[in-house]
């Protein structure tokens, strides 16, 4: 789960880590006041959306006065932005936050992320903050100081200690740096964070660090236990479709192609995605109703897929273990009694029982095209989807 | 020989009188698995299936001779049972569990270092679908009727993907060792290369197929343990191809983040370790097939 940079930013705070004064705002009016009482006279007014690179998306904007502050939060608000790491539909900003701006001396990059290799929290480290860490590692790899920390006893001082020397930074701030290091880790490692990045963390002319940016990514398997971080969840940042079926129990993604997809398994739906590139089709999503097919899911699964306008074209693909294709048959004459599907479906089954499934599906009453392998399913997909275009 | 399981294998269900948990200890029972008894703090001295239920592991390895266990108890409750059986001389725990958090699992490999290689227990999964030596025993939930005796060892991430794998296997006429699923999860037990060093030293394994998928360095460090150790060829098949970078595609750890965990991008390491692509998902069966024919590496 993300949060956006403002909730990133208090969190932190909380863990010792120096913030800039600022406010959130969700008004014109409300910016002005928020300037006025940060107090200054330079500020910087965010975009607050679930996304990195806003800055080069113009979701940044710099202003020397109260009311350039009200001007760029009223242009703002409501406007959807397209970053790099958006895709082309991008985001919308219902909340700007309200920053005093900081005269910068150093720009540091700091990252905490899982590392799956050792199975260690990696801080990485970089002189060359301000740059995405994907940039740094192209341009100026030999920059990155990495560091493995061991969660059974955690980060110790000299760690910190020894990544604050490698940044080259200024000996009477070492230990405030280490501090922010190790408040950084804690806050990771105590709300099962998945990803913690400061870009940048500065040091400003006054000689403070600060984190001027900021981003947090959390474990959606430890929400149960993090109450004050799941509060944080904003539905606005995320697709829709995609909102609607994690309510429900269902794992989808949304894609950009037009075939959509049900199938019971997340390997098995990737592979019959994959099948379907290769029969020349593009997949519309990525939907896994679990390994079960309930009949309740097989009908979340239906409504959802007829919500998405993009999909031409509907391939259920099913290989029944425990649960039995005749089973999953029912499932879906039911579903399909409840939800009205008006384009072809092409329907294979697999597994225990296959017959019996199939001969259901056959002397009911719905209208599909019915597959034998996941290749044939694939094709049978893409040919009635040529045909829809002639 | 299989690897983990035969026969005469002891084994005690964790989270024995649950829903879930009975269920499954029913259809293993049909299959023939020796399952000797369960565990559920609490309800220790009741009978359940006809057999005992223990308050600890301990106790259940104790009375009943116990060295496996399935776990079906909850995610915020699972790590806990995981350490327990290390702790109660459990060699092989297979964590049928969806939804344990990261740290957790990091936990558990950190509590488990405390033990020799000797008495270290093997855990498998979490968020898989178990392990099964057709015709012998099976310690999870997949359906056992679709797997034939035989000689192929298969290694997956994933439940129903390892289903098709064995369907496609049959319908060749060609049996199946064993199959050891390892589950979805960024961090998990036993990883792919771990698998591969078991099926190199057992005897009735002359092939192994590995069902990967994108995410993690864990595919292609297995790729490279077959080049540097292995005389059995390897297939793989790497599920998402058409996954976009930096989504979650169902299971927890398939993500691409960094460079080489995107499916082409495996299927050209693993191709430059040796290991034999399936090029896409319903040729699976047919490549093993090739392969054993060729007993080309």
């Amino acid at each position: 789960m993300d949060i956006h940079e403002y909730q990133a930013k208090k969190i932190l705070a909380g863990f010792g880590i120096g913030i800039p004064r600022g406010g959130i705002a969700y008004s014109p009016e409300n910016a002005e006041y928020k300037a006025r009482e940060i107090g200054g006279s330079k500020w910087v007014v965010k975009a607050q959306i679930h996304s990195g690179a806003r800055g080069k998306a113009g979701g940044i904007i710099i202003c020397n006065s109260a009311l350039e502050v009200a001007q760029a939060t009223d242009k703002l608000l409501g406007k959807k932005l397209v970053t790099k790491q958006t895709g082309p539909q991008g985001k919308v900003v219902h909340r700007v936050y309200i920053e005093e701006a900081t005269d910068i001396k150093k720009e540091l990059y700091l990252g905490l992320v899982f590392d799956r290799s050792s199975e260690c929290i990696m801080v990485v480290a970089s002189t060359e903050g301000g740059m995405s860490v994907e940039e740094i590692s192209k341009e100026k790899p030999e920059s990155i100081i990495r560091s493995k920390i061991e969660v059974a006893v955690g980060m110790q001082k000299f760690q910190a200690r020894e990544i604050a020397f490698g940044l080259g930074i200024d000996s009477k701030l070492i230990s405030r740096t280490a501090e922010v290091i190790v408040g950084c880790y804690r806050a990771f490692s105590e709300l099962d964070a998945t990803m913690v990045e400061i870009n940048p963390l500065v040091i400003s002319k006054d000689e403070h660090i600060l984190a001027l940016d900021c981003k947090m990514s959390f474990d959606n398997n430890a929400l149960f236990r993090r109450n004050q971080v799941s509060e944080l969840r904003d539905k606005a940042q995320e697709n829709p479709n995609e909102v609607y079926a994690s309510d429900r129990g269902l794992n989808y993604v949304s894609l950009e192609g037009n075939i959509g997809n049900i199938i019971n398994g997340a390997g098995l739906a990737m592979a019959t995605m994959d099948m379907i590139k290769l029969a020349g089709g593009e997949p519309a999503n990525f939907l896994d109703v679990g390994g079960g097919a309930t009949p309740e899911k097989m009908v979340k699964a239906f409504k959802l897929i007829s919500q998405d306008k993009k999909v031409k074209v509907i391939l259920v693909n099913i290989f029944a273990g425990i649960n039995r294709c005749d089973w999953v048959a029912e499932g879906i004459i039911q579903a399909l009694q409840k939800i009205k599907i008006d384009m072809p479906l092409v329907i294979r089954l697999a597994g225990t029982n296959v017959e019996k499934g199939n001969k259901i599906l056959k002397e009911s009453k719905i209208k599909y095209i019915e597959a034998s392998t996941l290749e044939d399913a694939a094709n049978k997909a893409v040919v009635a989807l040529k045909k829809l275009k002639n | 020989m299989s690897i983990f399981i035969d026969k005469k294998t002891n084994i005690i269900v964790q989270g024995f009188t649950g829903k879930f948990g009975s269920f499954h200890a029913e259809e293993m029972i049909k299959y023939g698995t020796n399952i000797v008894g369960g565990v559920t703090p609490g309800k220790g001295g009741q009978k359940h299936l006809g057999l005992p239920v223990f308050n600890t592991v301990k106790d259940a390895v104790k009375k009943t001779g116990a060295v496996a266990s399935i776990l079906f108890v909850p995610p915020e409750f699972a790590a806990d049972s995981a350490m327990e059986a290390a702790d109660a001389g459990i060699k092989t725990c297979v964590a049928i569990t969806d939804g344990i958090p990261s740290h957790d699992m990091i936990k558990i490999k950190r509590y488990m270092r405390r033990y020799s290689k000797k008495n270290k227990m093997t855990l498998i999964g979490p968020n898989c679908a178990g392990v099964i030596s057709p015709g012998k025993s099976l310690l999870g939930i997949m359906p056992g009727h679709i797997y034939m005796e035989g000689k192929v060892g298969i290694i997956g991430r994933s439940g129903t993907l390892g289903y098709e794998a064995a369907q496609q296997l049959k319908n060749l006429n060609i049996g199946i060792s064993t199959s050891v699923g390892i589950g979805g999860d960024p961090i998990n037990g036993s990883s792919f290369k771990d698998i591969l060093e078991k099926f190199e030293e057992d005897d009735q394994t002359k092939a192994v197929l590995m069902i990967g998928e994108i995410g993690g360095p864990q595919e292609v460090n297995a790729g490279k343990f077959a080049k540097e150790n292995m005389k059995k060829p390897v297939i793989a098949y790497i599920a998402g191809l058409t996954a976009p970078k930096g989504r979650v595609m169902g299971h927890a750890g398939a993500i691409v983040s960094a460079y080489g965990e995107s499916a082409v991008e495996k299927v050209e390491l693993l191709k430059e370790c040796g290991v034999i692509i399936s090029r896409n998902p319903s040729v699976m069966g047919e490549t093993v097939k090739l392969t054993l024919n060729g007993k080309k590496k």
